[in-house]
């Protein structure tokens, strides 16, 4: 099946590495289906390079079916590009119009640094869940039956919409603050809504928000730009909710 | 060497228990002086390093991802299986065993099986210990849901994204654990080979992703939970980064490799639209519960269609091939994964398919719309609902229980599913074969383990919806910390192992030669040039059903394109830096030499099983004429394949199958 076959300008940021200076490049590509994804598009691209000698366009992506949160590109000034409630692996070309300029970064933050092109190290993410994202239980095939604690289906139900973030980063990269209370927030309230979590609610919430302090990220000034870009649709609701234990858990003492 | 599976002898309901109680142990102060490697961050992985943490070892964890959260166990949608009977359906550790047993078609090892279903019921406690949000019902106890091949409901589900939660759950163990400094994590990492030390697996040689350095670390014992080869077809429903080189490595190394032919060719996956297609999307099969599967029933309602002239929702009831209906009355649209593929390509075949590629069939939810909404009409006492509020309220059901599938749909494909069916065709998902393991999930190399997707044991030719996550887990937290524990005892006063020995220097050498070939290879052809070329070999005779000449052309074929690769691959890029190139460059020369034993593997197998169908082994008359025909007689074993240089050479060992507590009969879904 043959697309549109559009004619793109590509601007792409290219930095060789963490310490190195980058750039802007432009970059043409033709004949791009719309039935592509925008990843596809971003392959005929590289394939081009590696045929021509250069060096491809280093970008994160794995799953290519919007789940495992790794693709992370900024595209025309917004995180995983036009469209709501997708991945950069699910933005298709159809979105865009024969002609177009698409101006392509990495998610910017200073918890964030570039480390190649359009690859960024999010291991600030992984610190603040070392912090406390768990339930302090061992495996030993001798926890209590699973249905021993009956769990409200409400309950439930907003446990798993705060569990639904796929830890992209895309809040991050969109706030002006590259506030990660989004991120926080949503792991936080998924433990704090179910009974298993709330034994160590008050450690976890304060050792959360002490690390997502260190490791630089800004203030939540609450624009909700966040929500708007969130692939999962995370609701600012969990911002909120983090807010109320962290108070509650600072006044405890 | 022969083949011990090391099964405990005993009635099989004791098997695991006795054998538990008589295994060696570590003791707790003797587990702080030893060290284990985990290749892999999956379901699998990422349980087996969290517990190994807890139990006391000193953990180093590899993944190749920024995270261990992003392993590809992350993708599946549907559920995992526990015999809890929560349903009171009548479900068993038995029953859920026998299943596994008949659904993987009879080419299981029995004993692994029923330890599987066995620890089933605690992974579910497990997991809701750890906070992983299943669905519940209305009285706050866990919901269950029912899938193909099987007549209970024993599914646990988070939505539509099982996989993600589990995951969630097994990282956040391991996040613990790392906080503690009992895990070592190494994101970004690559293991480019294993070290084997007077025989023993003692380390590996790992590639840093970043910075392209070289690293050796060593330990006691290896354990790889690196996953499935599916994207030896190129384009798989896998993450495009999951790849066969850990196990194949350890492959080379003395690991047997157990029926790389056994592949699973998922029914329902979005078509592929254009040669610059770079994987598949699966659409979880608890869709079939609802959708009905139809091709055109004339030729010429097929080219209209192609052709725009007709739309689907043109053609009336009898214009239509409702063809799992019509061929398996007693399962219909359940009919298990395999049974689904290979008749959606046999209409396909013959000319029905509905798309520009002739590669797709409908999936159709309008009776499902019918059903419910007049269910729904009922509910809400509305009298002589007009056909399209009959529509509307059977739409809000589906759309409440698959409405992120139906969303993903038209996000690809730009079609609304609720106004017109959608497309679907079967698309590599899984891959039941793997590196060869006995009892203890241990390989051919001692001190190696193989767990989750990456070994062969639990799923026969065939595995069943809400398996793999089952799997996953229970070698992870339940099966191999104990066992592993049996082989460490030995090594409490063995001490550190040194990483500056002339083994590490042999290891560390061959790997840096190979990269270093690679970006110095003056070549024209990129790496996806050959994996594609590779892919469409692998489809074409090595796919949803194979004979022959098919497979001994493959093999042909396949070799030719690895000379080709050799001579021709170009690596832009340096080595010592990030180079997705580079990384892709030695996963497709390993997928090179895994696709002709694969080949070979299913050449040897003249008989039809599970996913592995061979066109000479087919019923020829009877009421399951055309249906795959197993032959025990011959083919009750495992092929566990010794590498010998060439894949060509690879040598056959095998370990028969046994079923002692199960009546081997045909499958029939008739």
């Amino acid at each position: 099946m043959s697309g549109k076959g559009m004619n793109l300008t590509l601007k792409i940021w290219r930095q060789k590495d963490a310490s190195s200076k980058g750039q802007m490049v432009d970059y043409k590509v033709t004949d791009i289906s719309e039935h592509m994804s925008f990843l596809e598009m971003m392959d005929v691209l590289n394939e081009q390079l590696v045929n021509s000698g250069e060096e491809p366009v280093a970008f994160d992506h794995d799953c290519r079916e919007g789940i495992c949160g790794m693709c992370s590109m900024y595209i025309n000034g917004e995180a995983h590009g036009p469209d709501r409630g997708i991945t950069t692996c699910q933005l298709h070309m159809r979105m865009f119009n024969d002609g177009d300029t698409i101006t392509i970064e990495p998610f910017r933050a200073a918890a964030f640094p570039v480390i190649k092109d359009l690859v960024v190290d999010r291991t600030s993410f992984e610190r603040i869940q070392q912090a406390g994202g768990y339930i302090s239980v061992n495996t030993s095939g001798n926890t209590q039956d699973a249905n021993s604690i009956p769990i409200s289906k409400h309950a439930a139900d907003e446990a798993m919409d705060a569990a639904t973030c796929i830890g992209c980063g895309a809040c991050v990269a969109t706030c002006k603050n590259s506030s990660a209370m989004l991120f926080v927030g949503a792991k936080v309230s998924q433990y704090a809504l179910l009974p298993q979590g709330q034994v160590e609610a008050a450690d976890r919430v304060q050792n959360m928000v002490a690390q997502m302090d260190l490791e630089g990220f800004g203030n939540c000034t609450n624009t909700g730009a966040c929500e708007v870009e969130c692939p999962k649709g995370i609701s600012l609701e969990n911002i909120a909710r983090m807010n109320r234990e962290y108070l509650a858990a600072t006044l405890k003492g | 060497m022969a083949l011990d599976s090391k099964v405990p002898k005993g009635p099989i309901k004791n098997k695991w228990t006795d054998y538990k109680n008589k295994i060696d142990l570590v003791n707790p102060a003797n587990k702080r002086h030893i060290d284990v490697i985990v290749v892999g961050t999956g379901l699998a992985g990422g349980s087996a390093a969290a517990t190994l943490a807890e139990l006391g070892y000193n953990v180093k964890a590899f993944a190749y991802q920024d995270s261990p959260r992003r392993a590809h166990s992350i993708a599946a949608q549907g559920g995992i299986n526990a015999a809890k009977n929560y349903q009171g359906d009548g479900d068993s550790t038995y029953r859920l065993f026998y299943d596994t047993v008949k659904g993987g078609d009879y080419r299981s090892r029995e004993a692994n099986v029923y330890r599987l279903a066995e620890v089933s019921s605690n992974i579910i406690d497990q997991c809701v210990a750890q906070g992983v949000p299943f669905a519940r019902d209305y009285g706050g106890l866990l919901d269950n849901r029912s899938f193909g091949g099987v007549l209970v409901s024993r599914t646990f589900y988070a939505k539509g994204q099982t996989g993600q939660q589990l995951l969630l759950g097994a990282y956040s163990a391991m996040n613990r654990q790392i906080a503690r400094g009992k895990i070592e994590m190494f994101n970004r990492h690559e293991m480019l080979d294993v070290v084997i030390v007077d025989g023993k697996a003692r380390g590996i040689i790992a590639r840093n992703l970043i910075t392209g350095e070289i690293e050796r670390h060593s330990a006691h014992a290896v354990v790889v939970g690196s996953g499935g080869y599916g994207n030896v077809y190129f384009l798989s429903t896998n993450a495009m980064g999951s790849n066969a080189t850990a196990a194949w490595k350890i492959h080379k190394k003395g690991a047997y490799f157990a029926n790389p032919c056994y592949t699973q060719i998922h029914p329902t996956c979005i078509p592929r639209s254009g040669d610059y297609q770079s994987k598949l999307t699966l659409m979880s099969e608890s869709l079939r519960n609802d959708g009905r599967i139809w091709v055109p029933k004339n030729m010429e309602d097929v080219l209209a269609i192609r052709e725009g002239r007709k739309k689907p929702t043109d053609l009336s009831e009898d214009e239509r091939d409702y063809y799992l209906e019509r061929r398996y009355p007693a399962f219909g649209n359940l009919v298990p994964r395999d049974v689904a593929s290979r008749a959606a390509k046999e209409r396909c075949d013959a000319g029905y398919g509905v798309n520009a590629t002739g590669e797709a069939v409908y999936l159709d939810f309008a009776s499902a719309f019918e059903r419910y909404g007049k269910e729904q009409a009922k509910i809400h006492n509305i009298q002589n609902p007009s056909p399209a509020k009959i529509k509307e309220l059977g739409q809000a059901i589906v759309e409440a229980k698959y409405g992120n599938l139906f969303q993903m749909y038209e996000k690809i494909i730009d079609q609304n599913p609720y106004e017109t069916p959608m497309m679907i065709y079967p698309a590599v998902h899984y891959t039941m074969g793997g590196v060869w393991v006995d009892y203890n999930l241990m390989t051919t190399i001692p001190g190696c383990y193989c767990i989750g997707e990456a070994n062969f044991s639990d799923h026969g030719a065939n595995r069943l919806g809400a398996s793999a996550l089952m799997q996953g887990l229970a070698d992870g937290y339940f099966v191999l910390p104990y066992t592993i524990g049996d082989y460490l005892a030995d090594d409490i006063r063995t001490g550190k192992i040194s990483t500056d020995t002339e083994e590490f220097d042999i290891a560390e050498k061959e790997v840096t030669e190979r990269i270093n070939f690679f970006v110095n290879n003056e070549g024209t052809k990129s790496v996806d040039y050959f994996h594609k070329k590779l892919g469409k070999v692998m489809w074409d005779k090595a796919g949803m059903s194979r004979n022959a000449q098919g497979l001994t052309e493959a093999m042909a074929e396949i070799k030719a394109i690895r000379e080709e690769f050799w001579k021709e691959v170009s690596v832009p890029g340096g080595a010592n830096e990030m180079n997705p190139e580079l990384e892709k460059a030695g996963r497709v020369a390993d997928f090179l030499e895994l696709g002709e034993l694969f080949a070979k593997d299913a050449l040897v197998r003249a008989e039809s099983c599970g996913g592995h169908f061979r066109e000479e082994s087919a019923e020829l008359d009877g009421p399951q004429k055309g249906e795959a025909k197993r032959n025990d007689e011959d083919f009750a074993f495992v092929s566990a394949w010794e590498y010998k240089g060439e894949p060509a050479d690879a040598v056959l060992h095998k370990e028969e199958l046994e079923f002692n507590d199960i009546e081997l009969k045909q499958r029939s879904y008739k």
